[in-house]
This record gives C-alpha cells, structure tokens and sequence, in this order.
C-alpha cells in the first residue's frame, strides 16, 4: 500500500463513522428556533454553599440561558443540564433506565401521562411550590398535574396565509378537504396524535379515542386528504408558509408564532370543531435522590419572571397568571394567539396517554403513511 | 516463523469493541422481539411470536416490498453510473487517480444528514433549481421537485453512489489490461469485450457495490422523511416509528430482524457469487 492509498481508505474509514452518525425525529412542543442555543455549565460553587446537586434534562433553549446560574447563586444547589430533541428520546432514556438518573425532566402532558401510569414518576405535592399558586386554577384540573407540573401550554390549529387564501378557513375540513386553489398547499404534522387529531376533531371524535370503529373512519378520512397534501411536517412548517410553498397547515400556536415573526400576514385559528389542549410539564422521577432541591428547581421555574421570557421569546403561553396579565401590548398585537384565554383553551381535549389502543393508533397512523404509494 | 505479536492482542481491542458495541445490543434486540409492548410503553418479558406474526399484515408488507423496489431500483441506477465513472477513474494516471478518489469521497467529510437539508434546498418550490428553471425562460412557474418519490431516489442515489465507485474502482482496477488486448486481438468489439471479459471478471465488485447501495438504501429513514415529506413510508421510518412513536420496541426488533433476514440472505448470495467466479 503507497502512501496516497492508505489516505484515501482513512478517509473511507472517517466516510463511514460519519455516515454512521445522523438520524432525525419530530419534534412536538419544542423550543423555538428563535433562540439561541447555549449550553450551560453551572458555576463553581464553594464547598460550603452546595447543597447537593441535581439533574435535569430539558429541549435545547427552552428555558432562558442564565437560569441554571441565576438559581445556583441563589440556591446553593448545583444543576447538571442535559438535553433531550423529543419526548420520546426522553422516555425511552427514562423507562430504560426505569426512572433513575434524573431529578427534574421537562415533557408533554400524555408523556407525563404515560410515565406516571408506568410509577415513574413521583406525586407532585404542591405545598412545596409556593409559586403555584401564580398557576391558573384551570391547568390544576387536568389530571396529569398530579404529576406534572405545568410549564406551558397551548393548542393546535390552523395557520395560514391571510394574502394568500382569499377566505377565512375556520374548519379542519378546510385542511382535510381542501378548496381546489389550496390542493397541494397544505401541510399536516407527523407526529401521530397530531396527524389524527384533525380527522378525530372533524368527525367529532375524542382525541383520545380507542374505539375501533372510530379509528377506522379517521383513517379512511386521512388517506384521502393524503392526496392534497404536500408534506406530513413537524418540524419545517412555518418555513414553508413563508416562502410561500405551503398556504394553509397544521400548526401548534407557539410554532404559527415563528411564522408570524417572519411574515404578519400569516394567521392563527382554532377550527370550530375544536382541537387538543397540550401542556408541556415538568416532573420529578420516583427514583430522584433529591426531591427537596428538585422542588426548588421548579418553583424557581414557576415564578413570573421565567415565565415572562418563555413567554417573549419561545411565543408559547404559560399558564401563569401573574406572567400573562402583564405582557406587553406590542407582543399580544403581534401574536393574537397568546391572547387565547385559559378557558378557551380548557375547552380544548387535552391530549392523554391511550395506554393499549398505542398499538391500534399505530398501525393507523401506518396504513395511512404506506398508502398511495 | 515466530510470532511477534499474539493474535490476542491484535484482535482484542476490535473484538471487545464489537461485542459490546454490536453484538451484545444485537442479543439484546434479539431478545426484545420476543417480549410485548406492556400498556404504556414498557417491555414486559413475556415470550410471544406475536411480534414475528404481526409482520405478515399487508401494511407491513407493502412498506417492505415498497423499500425494496426503491432500493433496488437505486441500486440499479448507482451501477448505471458508477460503473462508467469507475471505469474512466482507472484509466486516468496515477496523479488523476488519486485526485479522482479524494473527489468521490470528499461528500462524506459532511455529515449525510446535513447534506440531505442542502438537497432541500435546491429542490424546493421557491429553490435553486426552480429559479434557475425561471431565470433561463425553461418555465414560468415556480416548480417544486421535492416530496415525490423521485426526490428520494435522488437522495439516495446522491449519497449512496460513493459505496458504488469505490468497490467497482478496486475491481476494475485490478483487472489484467492485457485480457482487454487479447480480447481486441481476437477480433472482439468493445461491447462484446466488455460484456463477455470486462464485466465477468468485475463481477466481484459490481455485486459488493450492489450491496453496500441496497442495503443502506433499504434501511434509510430520514431521506424519505425530509426529501419524501413525511409521505412516503420506508421500513426505517417504520422501525424508527415503533421505537420512538409507538414505544413499541418488541414489535420494532422483529421488524428489524425481518430486515436482518433478508440483507443476510444478499450476503450470502453475495459469497456465492465470489466463490462461483474464483472457481472459475
């Protein structure tokens, strides 16, 4: 083997590795692409002022940069960030490792859900959470609050270009049976529940359906608004209603708001057959060694001004009611749907575990995929 | 001759490396696709064929016969135009060579991913391309080539046409010059010899090409859902489905094993056909 060779089979070799590496996911519910991506690193803190450390793992930027430091200075307790892109990237780290490893752990309400039917997680005791009570009344009736303590919330809806569509869609048959002048425009998510959602509202079914007739007919709806569709999208749609490729999509508020940051013609509707109620939470392991600092950590989270920034700059709502009374008028006139009030949205389903029926949501969700093809 | 160095210490590192890296997670699956998917998710090990039989439902078919004729089909394609590539990189000097070479292999120095996104942007509706289309009067309107099945052949044959040059290169290159001049002497036209020398005797490489393209082609998952849209459904985003969206990970280890299946059966195939042209 001459020198030159032995190069280009290393580069083969670094080629492969690279090859190796790579992969991608939906994304539900997560931070906007808005802000910037900084990692943390908690600072030293002498000896004398640890009080322990803890563990917690949230989607990149969504919390603000300088929280984790801010809470140690003030704290004494010491925090390890990790990062997780999905909900389900963080679920299956936590069933593996059956919830060990982590002390806070940031998540969407069904897979909090999920996580405390498996005892995974611990009851979330409210006493220990002063600021909880800046938390709408309404968000405490969602059950899963048992064990997940409300970080954001929001609902899913139409988004679309008001210079574009020359009407004002108001129906998820607006998605699903598309106007002629939109077939082809339109986008739907990907992630399961929020590709069925729209068929399950539209036909006037629970969201959290596992009737197997009922699934039935949502798929047969599915495969046929498949053919106007001109991409399944979680992650890209907003993009796509900018530069014009896309007139009308599916789209969670917050996400439409990242829309609206580049183009104010672009709008958000709740369809009047109603949509699901989401709730990105926080929630403690069982298995957490530290519940006490774990609880410091999410009442630190739950005060107004953390809220404020997820608020301006993720565009998500919280409910928080000492955070949404005070947001600037320029920001509500900007994005009309942070102005959704909590009992509008609580008339929304709010997505839940379906336990068994996950098997029958699947193979929908798959039939629906394969056809047409 | 004496040994200087014990075979142990030659291959321990890398046998260590595979076992835990590969072979353990592999046994691991293996078990998993026995188990059941518990009501939230969990693996309850309960023993059950029910994951193997669950692969014989008509969807579940249809994606494997649909990956595999998009596979094959991108195999195809990659041997159409790798074959001639490799051909001419082995005529070149030396220097040309080499060059050629580093050219082939220069894409992996990006990440797939990342170059996947750049096909993005080139394809879409207000992209490169389609402004290119309208800056040279070929159309007026803007056109979108993403999100159809040819935007995934194009994703795959793009990234997947390296594992085609570089086996099809080694073979070709090897290949005695004087068989071609023996087969000209003898009155043969350039078709003839290439069809009844030429490829015959590189048979070995268009085969290993074929497969390293086939069988990555088969399993992909991300260029389907980012140049597909989503729409088109591939094995890979089946199993990544199961894994991460269902949470159904017994169910999504059998598939994987029904893959494993048939990309050991294309080995073994692939064994054959060596042993069959050393023969000879």
């Amino acid at each position: 083997m001459n020198g030159s060779k032995i190069l280009v089979s290393l580069m083969v070799l670094i080629a492969l590795a690279l090859a190796a590496c790579g992969g991608t996911s939906s994304q539900p519910a997560t931070p906007s692409p808005l802000s910037p991506a900084e990692t943390q690193s908690p600072p030293a803190v002498t000896e004398a002022a640890t009080k322990g450390k803890i563990v917690i793992s949230n989607w990149d930027a969504y919390m603000p940069a300088d929280l984790l430091e801010r809470f140690t200075a003030e704290t004494g307790i010491q925090v390890e960030l990790a990062l997780h892109a999905t909900n389900e990237e963080i679920v299956g780290k936590l069933v593996a490792s059956k919830g060990r490893g982590f002390d806070v752990v940031f998540m969407t309400g069904q897979f909090a859900d999920a996580m405390a039917k498996m005892g995974l997680l611990s009851e979330i005791d409210y006493a220990k959470l002063p600021n909880s009570t800046n938390l709408f009344d309404e968000v405490r009736r969602i059950p899963f609050t048992k064990y997940a303590v409300p970080y954001t919330w929001g609902t899913t809806g139409l988004c679309y270009r008001s210079d574009l569509v020359n009407y004002e869609p108001d129906s998820w048959y607006d998605l699903l049976k598309p106007k002629p002048e939109l077939a082809g425009k339109i986008t739907m998510l990907s992630t399961d529940r929020w590709l069925l959602l729209p068929a399950q509202k539209a036909l006037g079914f629970s969201a959290n359906t596992t009737d197997e007739g009922e699934m039935q007919q949502v798929k047969e709806v599915l495969i046929e608004a498949k053919k106007t569709l001109l991409a399944y999208d979680d992650t890209t749609f907003y993009s796509k209603l900018v530069s014009g490729e896309a007139l009308l999509v599916e789209a969670w508020d917050g996400w439409c708001n990242y829309g609206i940051a580049e183009n104010p013609d672009i709008r958000f509707v709740i369809p009047q057959e109603g949509s699901d109620l989401w709730v990105d939470t926080m929630v403690i392991p069982q298995p957490s060694e530290n519940k006490e600092a774990a609880y410091a950590f999410i009442d630190y989270v739950l005060r107004p001004e953390i809220g404020t920034w997820v608020a301006e700059n993720i565009l998500y709502k919280v409910p928080n009611r000492a955070v949404m009374g005070q947001l600037s008028a320029d920001l509500l006139n900007s994005y009309p749907n942070l102005t959704i009030p909590p009992q509008e949205l609580l008339k929304q389903e709010a997505l839940q575990d379906v336990g068994e029926a996950q098997s029958l949501y699947s193979a929908v969700v798959a039939e629906i995929l394969a056809s047409g093809q | 001759m004496k040994k200087l160095v014990s075979p142990l210490v030659l291959l321990g590192p890398a046998l260590t490396w595979l076992g835990i890296f590969l072979v353990l997670p592999l046994a691991l699956i293996f078990a998993y696709s026995f188990f059941q998917r518990g009501a939230f998710g969990q693996i309850v090990p309960q023993l059950t064929l029910q994951n193997y039989s669950r692969l014989f439902n008509p969807t579940v078919l249809k994606v494997f016969l649909n990956s595999l004729r998009i596979a094959s089909l991108v195999t195809g394609l990659a041997l159409l135009l790798g074959y001639p590539t490799a051909y001419f990189i082995t005529q070149q000097s030396t220097r040309w060579k080499n060059t050629l070479l580093v050219m082939v292999i220069l894409p992996f120095w990006t990440s797939y991913l990342i170059r996947t996104y750049a096909w993005i942007v080139l394809l879409n509706r207000e992209g490169v391309l389609s402004r290119l289309l309208i800056a040279l009067g070929l159309s007026r309107e803007p056109i979108s080539f993403l999100y159809n099945d040819t935007a995934i052949f194009i994703g795959l044959l793009y990234g997947y046409l390296p594992f085609m040059v570089l086996p099809l290169y080694s073979s070709i290159e090897r290949l005695n010059p004087e068989l071609r001049e023996a087969s000209f002497d003898l009155g043969a036209t350039p078709l003839k010899t290439f069809f009844q020398v030429t490829l015959p005797l590189t048979i070995r490489g268009v085969v290993t090409g074929a497969i390293f393209v086939f069988v990555p082609s088969l399993g992909n998952f991300f260029v389907p859902e980012l140049l597909g849209g989503g729409q088109r459904f591939m094995i890979g985003n089946m199993i990544n489905s199961q894994f991460l969206k269902a949470r159904d990970w017994p169910y999504g280890s059998a598939m994987a094993f029904g893959v494993m299946a048939i990309v050991l059966l294309l080995l073994l195939f692939q064994a054959w056909v060596t042993r069959r042209t050393e023969q000879a």
